[in-house]
């Protein structure tokens, strides 16, 4: 493991062929039907799509709602990641199958599922409703939609460093004095610190692209609750072009965002982070 | 330990390519099937592409078409209008295309890929649905306006949304709805969810929603609805293999016994 997380230090062992021939084949089935769809733009008008009123207010939504899903994430993540990884109890794997539940279900069974809970008649819904807030067909509804899909890529990666790394250094912090709190903060939130990035970014990615539980759940309407990715849909139904300009411009923003997070977190410390999040 | 994997690599690999050889040989099988379709007896497929809204009617109408063609069978894909469009366009295989509205059938025949001129088959209009019981006591069109009332429409670029812009401007009445959703669904959805108050939709789509829960909805007709009638016409697509059978089928449609299915979905004739 280590050696290949820091293949910059070490001379690259070589590969079989057939390895980097498939790689090969791997990495053209994800970019190609990307670069096809970009020949297949009106580059030209590019500038008068992406700029229209309700491209712009998507945009502005998605780029919203996704930067406080993942604030969301991180805040609520880092705990259950925590317990996930440093506790025991009875029970322990059927509560992390279960957080986990939203990377299999499909998207549309998520949105249902908020509906009914957080929906006019749901349980949770009901009491917010007669407190005087309604949740339904807002902007909170689609974070709440994101934050749902979004939290287990970051429980993922960050448990999965933090079992990786072992317990050793808070032990020993422990032993100096240091409390629950103090260690926490000191020592475990730092030496996870990549991972945590690596997560976010990918609980960034998921809500950028988050589409069915959010048309299920929060609805869609124009600089309330249609995300980018709900404007695409929206347009493909009569401008199959401005549709195509759309999905340019949110692989743009994804590719930025990446390069971005890439950059500020340094490019090995981050690389270290998603390794951390692929160990068991 | 270096020998082993490369090998077992090999055999993947060679396995993998097996497949793709396999796949290839099916589809040229697959020509190779269809230009022969002259044979008398040999069963053929007539793939029907159809709007959404018209999933139920237009299966009892293909199961029809079966019984009275031995040897045919009707293959249905229902989507959105614009997305099967969109697909024939990119060359899917379909050999009768039914559009939701009359924009989506133009795309086709602008694009030379009808058969003939189209055929209007069907008419639908909106109305009103709310949630059981009615709970923010919606009784005309004019309601909808009212503040504090949820309303969730279509979006003005899918047909529904259309119709429901063309009811507001013949009406003058101004609708704030709570969200534009791309598909009826959705709107019918969040009403039966009781998420929105009210939600506009077509007769057969609430008319199918009570069929599968007569608790579902309640449905509220109003007579400014006839301000826009959708026209659901139908195509044979040009190029088809079973052009013959297309046209056998876009007769069926519009024979009575296909209307009468389509009347008792709700549907109003052409």
């Amino acid at each position: 493991m280590r050696a290949s997380v820091r293949p910059e230090r070490t001379v690259a062992p070589r590969l079989p062929w057939w390895l980097v021939a498939v790689a090969a084949v791997g990495i053209a089935f994800v970019v190609a039907p990307v670069v096809v769809m970009a020949t297949r733009g009106d580059w030209a008008s590019f500038w008068s799509l992406v700029t229209s009123a309700s491209s712009l207010d998507a945009l502005r939504l998605s780029l919203f709602t996704s930067v406080v899903s993942t604030a969301v994430c991180v805040v609520v993540g880092v705990p259950v990641a925590m317990v996930l990884a440093r506790t025991r109890f009875p029970g322990l794997s059927v509560v992390r199958a279960l957080v986990l539940l939203p990377l299999v279900l499909p998207p549309v069974v998520c949105g249902l599922a908020l509906l009914y809970a957080f929906g006019r008649r749901g349980p949770i819904g009901h009491a917010l409703d007669d407190a005087g807030i309604s949740i339904a067909f807002t902007t909170t509804a689609v974070v709440i939609s994101h934050v749902f899909v979004a939290l287990p890529f970051l429980v993922l990666t960050l448990e999965g460093a933090l079992k990786v790394r072992g317990t050793g250094p808070e032990l020993a912090a422990a032993s100096l004095g240091a409390g629950p709190g103090r260690t926490f903060w000191l020592v475990t939130l730092p030496s996870v610190a990549p991972a945590l990035a690596g997560g976010a970014l990918l609980a960034f990615a998921r809500s950028l692209g988050e589409f069915g539980a959010t048309l299920t759940f929060a609805g869609s309407l124009q600089g309330v609750t249609r995300t980018l990715p709900l404007e695409i849909y929206l347009q493909r139904e009569t401008d199959p072009d401005a549709a195509v300009a759309l999905s340019m411009l949110l692989v743009i923003v994804a590719v930025v965002v990446v390069a971005l997070v890439h950059t500020a977190g340094g490019t090995r410390n981050f690389r270290r982070g998603l390794a951390g999040s692929v160990a068991p | 330990m270096r020998r082993p994997r490369p090998t077992v690599g090999a055999v993947v690999a060679g396995g993998a390519l097996a497949g793709v050889l396999a796949l290839a040989g099916c589809s040229s099988d697959g020509g190779d099937a269809s230009t022969a379709r002259t044979v008398g007896g040999g069963d053929q497929t007539l793939v029907v592409f159809a709007a959404a809204s018209l999933t139920d009617t237009f299966t009892t109408i293909a199961h029809q078409f079966e019984a009275d063609h031995a040897g045919v069978t009707v293959k249905l894909s229902f989507a959105g209008s614009s997305d099967l469009v969109a697909q024939i366009q990119e060359g899917a295989p379909a050999d009768v295309f039914a559009s939701a509205d009359e924009p989506n059938m133009k795309k086709l025949t602008d694009a030379g890929l009808a058969a003939g001129a189209p055929v209007a088959f069907a008419t639908n209009v909106l109305t009103i649905v709310t949630p059981p019981g009615d709970p923010a006591g919606v009784t005309s069109f004019h309601d909808l306006a009212k503040s504090g009332v949820k309303v969730d429409v279509c979006a003005p670029q899918v047909p529904c949304g259309n119709a429901t812009k063309e009811v507001e401007e013949a009406t003058g009445v101004t609708i704030k709805p709570v969200s534009e959703e791309s598909k009826v669904t959705d709107v019918l959805a969040k009403v039966t969810s009781g998420e929105a108050d009210a939600g506009l939709v077509y007769v057969t789509d609430a008319k199918g929603a009570l069929a599968k829960d007569a608790h579902a909805l309640a449905q509220i007709d109003f007579p400014e609805s006839s301000k826009a009638v959708n026209t659901y016409p139908l195509a044979a697509v040009r190029g088809s293999k079973h052009a013959e059978l297309a046209r056998e089928f876009v007769a069926a449609v519009t024979s009575d016994a296909g209307q009468k299915v389509l009347r008792d979905a709700g549907f109003g004739a052409p």
